[in-house]
């Protein structure tokens, strides 16, 4: 069985406790990769971590990238969309296909 | 060119065609796969993309609700009521293969059977606000738990797609080509050594008639 995690600064992420999901509120971008570290070798099958904690901790997503669990999924903060997760989107698009045909004129 | 030292030997040659066979097999195969999974990436990720734009738009309209809903109450009661949440998430997650992919696949339990009793906390301290901030996020996550499924089937799937399409360029592209080379170079020598052979017995024979009987073969 695996739980849920959801990874950011606390007034992004604090409502998310009332769904059941587990929040971890962090403050920077070594207590983030630690903690994200500890998640992702537990059983926690989904995290969701704020696009703004996610450009910090860019190498060590990529590390999970090849595994079934976790997967780090992008959601945006309380300060906003950065684009960065449809960016992951086309990123995928362009490494499958060798250049984004799909999402290229939106 | 950059062709590899091949020794021009029979046996040689039945080895590199053997190769070939293997070569043009396993290209059309790859090629195969690599087209399916394409297809199936291409259909996943335009879903992905949708769904993404949904989940993005459901939270920014939660975390407005939850910003209204602070400005309305203090502090102190509003952690205290959210600290002790009602609901808990079982995720359960499976395997899918796609075309030799592992995809994941969730399931979930809720412990609470009712999708609307949510709310953690008596509500004469908090504001409605909160009810609405609360409820807006709880309608938004079985969207998540899908966008978090396609996401990272997408992710595999880019991956081994971009592996596949190697895989396949380099037999197309080398070691195809490079077999039907050096096959065809072996082919040529063999074949010119067979003709040498040939002239030189020819000779030998011209030279034996002539020392026997002083006899000359007219060319």
């Amino acid at each position: 069985m695996f739980k849920i995690a959801v990874l950011g600064d606390y007034d992004s992420i604090y409502g998310f406790a009332t769904l059941g999901l587990d929040t971890f509120p962090v403050q920077d971008q070594m207590e983030a990769s630690r903690k994200l570290e500890a998640l992702s070798d537990s059983d926690y099958g989904i995290i969701y971590i704020t696009e703004a904690m996610a450009a910090l901790l860019k190498t060590q997503i990529a590390q999970y990238a090849g595994r079934i669990t976790p997967a780090i999924i992008q959601i945006p903060g309380i300060s906003g969309n950065t684009g960065a997760a449809v960016e992951g989107v086309k990123k995928s698009v362009e490494q499958a296909v060798g250049s984004d045909i799909l999402f290229s004129n939106h | 060119m950059a062709t590899a030292q091949v020794t021009p030997t029979r046996m040689e040659l039945t080895r590199l065609k053997k190769k070939l066979v293997t070569a043009t097999r396993g290209h059309k195969l790859l090629k195969d796969k690599r087209d399916e999974l394409m297809r199936q990436f291409l259909d996943l990720v335009r879903e992905n993309m949708e769904l993404r734009k949904k989940v993005e738009d459901g939270i920014r309209r939660a975390n407005v609700n939850f910003v209204i809903a602070k400005a309305g109450m203090d502090e102190q009661t509003l952690n205290a009521a959210l600290m002790a949440p009602k609901q808990e998430v079982e995720l359960n997650v499976t395997e899918k293969n796609v075309m030799s992919v592992n995809i994941p696949s969730y399931t979930t339990k809720t412990r609470t059977a009712d999708p609307n009793d949510i709310y953690s906390y008596g509500f004469a301290f908090t504001s409605g606000d909160l009810d609405e901030a609360v409820k807006s996020l709880s309608d938004i996550l079985p969207d998540m738990l899908k966008l978090a499924e396609i996401e990272k089937g997408c992710q595999l799937m880019a991956a081994e797609i971009e592996k596949t399409r190697r895989r396949v360029n380099a037999l197309e592209h080398v070691i195809i080509p490079e077999a039907r080379r050096s096959i065809k170079y072996i082919t040529m020598k063999l074949d010119e050594n067979e003709r040498s052979s040939q002239i030189r017995l020819m000779k030998v024979k011209d030279m034996m008639l002539e020392e026997a009987h002083h006899y000359k073969e007219r060319a």
